[in-house]
């Protein structure tokens, strides 16, 4: 091995150690170590969120396959009715499920507070997420997903 | 250097290795600092990747004839343009290639998703490090690159038919394509292995699949092309097991871009998703095995290799990982909703993936059968044109029908009386172009009818469903903006039409005429009057040509130069030059073909008229512009991804 080749060599495996090897330099200790993957109870609510984008987006689906001529008015108004309904129905699982999730955070700055913490997750963030939720009151479109409003913004293909 | 080839590519194996191995232990334990590792290995195994890749190519500008894989693949009269393309004109130059765009793709998927996306990623890394594992390991135990020797006065060169324009650009836009496959195929194992099997991987990845399948697609129309006015047969696709090599993988990956919408709207065909895109994945790799292992004959396939084995067992347990992956993960991947009705939009998706998947398998299979009996009788057979052209009438041309009528159907139920109202104008044109082309004379050939009043069907359906849209959404700018995808698809919809009619126009319509001719005479073609004047010979220091020059009278009048070239070197390789005139008005070609030349000075000719055969490219052109259109970043998509994951983490 030429010289250049080996001094270059060398620098290139040097140079990846220190790459892989730099989570653990710049954090030699640490209190939390965990991945940040979501909890059982967050992996629910995400899955409730997408049965909300579903059910809003089969609406505007619905409404816009209307406008384009593509169902009748006769067969619209039956689907309608069954598709604000679903939407509804998912809108309300959301919220319920907002509100059961706000309780529990609730219940556990409390149970800190009365173990003595300062309700710090230990990387000196607030364990309690205080913006305010994005949740909508039930059968009533909500504000923060524009999108969703969108009637065409749905259709692919 | 090479030397320092060497030693980068035994980096990117540890990294690759540790990026696996690493990458499991801490998404299994949940270890954070230990996944970014993992995921920083992944990243630098591209760094030393690209830094083996520019040792590679600064060899072959330099005509560095120490790399044994330089010597064999150039000389020094080669351009420094084409000494480039030689990095994937060999087998072990088109390995690197492969895991440079591996881990160029996976660096840049993982860092776009590695904050919304943590959990998954900590699972694609090591996916993603056991792909890049295997290909690293083949570059440094068995394909090296840089292997060395005492260097020669001069190289072999490259093979004289990889010597022009199309080789700069088809096989990188193919590997761009296969590669990019291990993209969604990634995700997808990574959302199996974490359980997390909710819609994210999927708006994750897809762009990704988009982008790889558009590749995939631009690749071969232009290895067509090459074919076309290259290879010199008068065709420009030869169902050669290579060509279908690169066909099957964009086949499954078309129907996942269509089924993936169903389980975006319906939370449906969750399995058969994942089928999918493990399909496309495993037949892109068996593409590489086919070319590179020299088991099937074709003109693209390298010698055989020992190389073979080890794709061939790569395939094998990558396939195997796949399908017990889905088995574990069955559970999760249940339905929650049912097909409404046989008349919607779903169905027609569904009706669309099955014919796709047919066609994909009985490609396969054409593929496959030669291999199985030399393995069962041990002898070759193989299949010919006619059964795939039967299997491609048999499933295209359905394919090509639901086009039309399936952007018309509503989702979730149509009637049949709104459907029928919506198809009228679709169908009066089809009856209309029907009726003209059989007064012109086109009723000659029934699948060459068919597939024009098809294709007349669907795009007067595009037609239609753009007017009725435009008229719903205000205007057809902001109709379009607001669903790029839907309507870059369209355009997709409508390339593929052109393509049908090309294809259909210029093998079902094409006149072939051959005669011998000595110089002086002359013989009619379609209107085309060619008298042959007579032979030159061009003797340069690399190869001896000899044309034949051709006198045209008919649409159009003027000289033709067609021939052969011979090159020194090469074990004597004779490559046609094809005299090609386009009609772009009529988007008809005259293509002549010269052979035999005879001392006397006859000459045997080959005279071809395709009418319409130019939409193909045409068609490829409109492939793009759909695909950029459907691929154009969306800011309202990532937001819609953000929004979705926000609520999860408050």
């Amino acid at each position: 091995m030429s010289g250049l080749a080996l001094v270059l060599g060398a620098a290139i495996t040097i140079a990846a150690v220190v790459f892989v090897g730099l989570p653990f330099l710049r954090e030699p200790r640490t209190d939390d170590d965990r991945l940040d993957a979501p909890s059982e109870a967050e992996a629910g609510r995400l899955e409730l969120v997408e049965a909300r984008d579903r059910a809003l987006a089969a609406l505007k689906e619905l409404e816009f396959d209307h406008r384009t001529g593509k169902i009748t008015d006769t067969d619209y108004r039956v689907l309608v009715g069954q598709a604000r309904r679903a939407a509804a129905g998912a809108l309300r699982a959301l919220e319920r499920s907002s509100e059961a999730g706000i309780a529990g955070q609730q219940e556990d700055v409390q149970g800190d507070d009365r173990a003595g913490h300062n309700g710090s997750d230990g990387r000196g963030r607030v364990a309690v997420d205080e913006r305010p939720h994005h949740v909508a009151p039930g059968g009533e479109p909500d504000q923060g997903h524009e999108r969703e409003r969108d009637p065409e913004r749905q259709h692919d293909l | 250097m090479a030397d320092l080839g060497r030693a980068a590519l035994a980096v990117s194996l540890g990294l690759a290795v540790y990026a696996l191995v690493v990458g499991i232990v801490a998404a299994r334990s949940n270890r954070r600092r230990l996944a970014v590792s993992a995921r920083n290995a992944l990243f630098a195994c591209f760094g030393s990747t690209l830094v083996a890749a520019a040792v590679l190519a600064s060899a072959l500008v330099r005509h560095d004839f120490s790399f044994v894989y330089v010597a064999q693949h150039t000389n020094r009269t080669l351009s420094a343009r084409y000494a480039l393309t030689a990095f994937w004109g060999g087998q072990e130059g088109s390995l690197l290639l492969w895991l440079l765009v591996l881990t160029g793709y996976g660096t840049l998927a993982v860092a776009v998703n590695r904050r919304l996306l943590r959990d998954l990623v900590a699972w694609v890394v090591p996916v993603l490090g056991g792909i890049a594992t295997f290909f690293a390991f083949v570059l440094v135990a068995i394909a090296s690159p840089f292997d060395t020797q005492t260097a020669p006065v001069d190289g072999l060169g490259l093979t004289p038919s990889l010597q022009n324009p199309y080789m700069a650009i088809h096989p990188p836009m193919l590997y761009l394509g296969y590669v990019g496959l291990a993209i969604p195929f990634s995700f997808a194992a990574g959302a199996l292995l974490s359980g997390k099997t909710d819609e994210r991987w999927l708006v994750a990845t897809r762009r990704w699949t988009l982008a790889a399948w558009a590749f995939l697609g631009v690749g071969q129309l232009l290895g067509a092309h090459w074919a076309y006015v290259e290879v010199g047969w008068g065709g420009y696709y030869a169902w050669d097991p290579v060509e279908n090599a690169a066909l099957m993988p964009w086949l499954a990956a078309t129907a996942f871009l269509h089924s993936v919408m169903i389980q975006e709207r319906k939370g449906m065909l969750k399995v058969w998703n994942m089928v999918l895109v493990a399909l496309a994945f495993e037949l892109s790799v068996f593409g590489t095995f086919l070319t590179r292992s020299g088991v099937v004959n074709s003109i693209h396939s390298f010698a055989k290799s020992p190389i073979g084995s080890w794709f061939l067992a790569f395939v094998v347990i990558s396939t195997l990982f796949s399908v017990a992956l889905i088995l574990w993960r069955l559970p999760l991947l249940k339905a929650r909703t049912k097909l409404e009705s046989a008349l919607s939009r779903e169905a027609t998706f569904l009706y669309n993936n099955l014919l796709l998947v047919a066609l994909c398998l009985t490609v396969l299979w054409g593929v496959l059968f030669p291999i199985l009996t030399q393995l069962v009788q041990g002898e070759t057979r193989t299949i010919g044109r006619p059964y795939y052209d039967f299997f491609l009438r048999a499933f295209g041309l359905p394919l090509l029908l639901l086009m039309g009528i399936g952007p018309l159907v509503a989702w979730r139920k149509a009637s049949a009386r709104s459907l029928l109202k919506l198809l009228a104008w679709p169908i009066a044109t089809a009856v209309v172009a029907g009726a003209i082309l059989v007064a012109v004379g086109a009723g000659s050939s029934k699948p060459g009818l068919i597939a024009y009043t098809f294709s007349a069907f669907v795009l007067a359906t595009i037609v239609v469903e753009l007017v009725r849209g435009t008229r719903a959404a205000g205007s057809l700018f902001r109709l379009v903006s607001r669903n790029r995808r839907r309507y870059g698809g369209y355009v997709v919809h409508a390339a593929v039409v052109l393509l049908a009619i090309g294809i259909a126009g210029s093998s079902a319509y094409q006149t072939t005429t051959e005669q011998r001719l000595v110089p002086g005479q002359t013989m009619t073609v379609a209107g085309y009057h060619l008298t042959y004047r007579g032979a030159t010979h061009i003797d340069t220091p690399n190869a001896q040509r000899v044309q034949a020059l051709i006198d045209v009278r008919g649409p159009w009048s003027g000289r033709l130069r067609t021939g052969s070239v011979t090159y020194t070197g090469f074990a004597g390789e004779t490559d046609r030059e094809v005299g090609i005139k386009t009609d772009w008005l009529r988007a008809e070609d005259l293509y002549v073909i010269a052979d035999d030349f005879r001392p006397d000075g006859a000459v045997y000719f080959k005279v071809l008229v395709r009418p319409l055969i130019n939409l193909i490219w045409l068609a490829g052109l409109l492939f793009v512009v759909g695909s950029l259109v459907a691929l154009w970043p969306d800011a309202r998509e990532q937001r819609r991804l953000v929004t979705r994951l926000a609520p999860a983490r408050a």
